[in-house]
């Protein structure tokens, strides 16, 4: 911050907002597709994973902006990796430790946060090139994105799906005796992907900047 | 007639620009050019000009489908009496079946018409006239004992994600019949397996169990459990080849569809081939599975039960035959319909989760026609291409 630059300037600020919306890892850049699909039929591990992910890739921006005037441009990508390997195993034990049910269900997929592409796209395309302040919010900022996408896919398919949200029936017994019946395809990962693709549809027609030209 | 085009020229211009109802436009245009031919010429390049256009050849599908639903309706209520156990008028067992279709073929044609005319309303296109068969597909390929709910929502979902995502008629990768049937399958499970919800208000000592059912059954019985089951529905192949089995509401009769397949081939608009090559890759498969006989469903069905078997037939004339979704070139034709056979008795006998695999059948080679259809003209063009090098 030498150049005296406030802590939340515009364009940091736009850092945080941009992955948001018209920068989402998911559904512009259409990065980190797997996890989305794997982990989103309940909300829990959905909120779980995008905190984990955050974690990761906040701290390892940082790590690798603070690095990134030293690493040798030929070695970054085993740098890099072993940055986020480190992190990961870091997550992976800490939710063993305290959240062990969680940690169960998620299984493979916290040890997966290391192959997942915004993690690896955010160190290349931003980490190596700017300074450690602007790094972190850059992955807080992508990290929140996913998690948004996640959320708003586990919410759908976890109340269509088992009728209840975060574990919690929310949809009243009375509505079950009318005939009303939970939909078993929305716990399949298809439908993880059919929803991304609704997101992604009503995204592109409110903001047509979005829209490929072809 | 002449009063009906009177009346739609008076009213036209509250439809056209500037007019009362503008936004309507497409609406009104679909009603009109359904019920008179429109005089629209294609004003750039070169067109094909053919005497039938989309909706009357739509039309006639329709039309191929009527023996297979009326069928359906009156081996609704046969089957219903029969499982109740009481005799009744021929005329009785149809009406009963009337009421229990209606509803479900009016909830199809609702839900679906309605999502194409809003589509089309703000997209500003005509209205697309798919749906008119895809809406008598739904009703025939549902069980009869369908919740309405579920059934409009498989056909919003069919609509919406199976066709209008793609850019509407003509542009889907998938049959939307057997999306919306794919939805419902996977969806509600419940309701669209096991032995009760072919059969409307069954009695809960009738067995009611589809010759499907009882084939799958066979895997894993013992010589004298094969031996029953092969007696039972099994044994009634006259019955299968009528449709008096329970079964999804248009699907059962073999011969009411094979009807509709000669209205489709006579006027040209269904496929031969693809019918055709269904039935002799199912015929191929059911004649390998004899040959090995592994177990007693492979050792005792002949390969030619196969073919009246469930919704066999029907997806071979009606849901291969689509002809957005199956392939278009004549020799693509015949790998496209042979795999789809091959395929459906492959699964049916391997994988006791699906008895019924025409769908999941049809839906993977739709998904491949494009592909097919590619390597077939890749390959002509090859082979032309060879002919010019020799000359010179």
């Amino acid at each position: 911050m030498s150049d005296k630059e406030p802590l939340f300037s515009a364009k940091n600020r736009k850092l945080l907002t941009n992955p948001l919306g018209s920068d989402n890892p998911i559904t512009v850049q259409v990065l980190g597709i797997c996890s989305a699909l794997a982990v989103t039929a309940k909300l829990e591990p959905a909120i779980v994973l995008s905190i984990s992910v955050m974690a990761v890739l906040a701290l390892a921006n940082v790590i690798v902006s603070l690095l990134r005037n030293t690493i040798p441009s030929r070695i970054r990508i085993i740098v890099q990796l072993v940055v986020v390997a480190a992190l990961v195993i870091l997550v992976d034990q800490i939710l063993k430790a305290f959240a062990y049910d969680v940690s169960k269900q998620l299984s493979v997929f916290v040890g997966l946060i290391i192959t997942n592409c915004i993690i690896m796209g955010r160190l290349e395309a931003f980490a190596l090139g700017n300074r450690p302040w602007p790094a972190f919010l850059d992955g807080i900022g992508n990290a929140a994105g996913y998690g948004l996408i996640l959320v708003i896919v586990a919410f759908f398919r976890e109340l269509l799906g088992s009728g209840t949200l975060y574990g919690f029936h929310v949809i009243p017994q009375a509505v079950y005796d009318m005939g009303y019946e939970n939909n078993g395809l929305m716990i399949l990962p298809p439908m993880a992907l059919v929803v991304v693709g609704i997101i992604i549809w009503v995204q592109r027609s409110k903001d047509k900047s979005l829209v490929e030209s072809n | 007639m002449k009063a009906l085009r009177k009346f739609l020229d008076k009213k036209k211009p509250l439809f056209e620009k500037g007019g009362k109802f503008a936004k309507l436009q497409s609406t009104f245009d679909a009603f009109d050019t359904f019920l008179f031919v429109p005089d629209h010429t294609s004003k750039t390049g070169t067109h094909i000009k053919d005497a039938i256009d989309l909706k009357r050849t739509m039309s006639v599908v329709v039309l191929a489908l009527i023996p297979s639903l009326l069928f359906g309706m009156y081996n609704i209520g046969y089957q219903h009496f029969l499982s109740v156990g009481e005799t009744a008028a021929l005329m009785d067992m149809f009406v009963y079946g009337l009421i229990k279709v209606l509803p479900i073929v009016v909830v199809s044609y609702v839900v679906g018409l309605g999502i194409e005319f809003a589509f089309a309303q703000m997209r500003g296109h005509a209205v697309n006239e798919g749906f008119l068969v895809s809406g008598m597909l739904i009703p025939l390929v549902m069980p009869v004992e369908a919740p309405l709910w579920m059934v409009a929502v498989s056909t919003a979902f069919a609509v919406v994600i199976g066709k209008e995502v793609f850019g509407g008629t003509g542009m889907n990768i998938w049959n939307p019949a057997l999306i919306a049937r794919a939805f419902f399958f996977f969806a509600y499970p419940s309701k669209m397996s096991g032995d009760s919800v072919w059969i409307s208000e069954k009695a809960d000592t009738f067995s009611g169990a589809t010759p499907l059912a009882d084939a799958a059954a066979l895997v894993d019985a013992t010589p004298t459990q094969a031996e029953s089951l092969m007696s039972g529905a099994l044994s009634q192949t006259w019955d299968m080849f009528i449709g008096l089995i329970p079964g999804s509401i248009g699907e059962t009769s073999t011969l009411a569809i094979l009807i509709g397949a000669v209205i489709l081939i006579a006027t040209g608009i269904g496929s031969w081939r693809i019918m055709l090559s269904v039935f002799v890759g199912g015929y191929a498969m059911g004649a390998i599975f004899n040959l090995i006989g592994a177990n007693p469903y492979m050792e005792l069905i002949p390969a030619w039960q196969h073919l009246i078997m469930g919704g066999f037939a029907f997806g071979a004339v009606f849901m291969a035959t689509d002809p957005v979704s199956a392939t278009q070139t004549t020799r693509g034709k015949y790998i496209y319909g042979f795999l789809i056979g091959f395929l459906a008795v492959l699964i049916r006998v391997l994988n006791a989760g699906f008895p019924e695999a025409m769908m999941l059948a049809i839906l993977f080679m739709n998904t491949f026609a494009p592909l097919i259809d590619h390597y077939v003209v890749q390959g002509n063009v090859k082979r032309r291409l060879k002919r010019v090098k020799v000359k010179a």
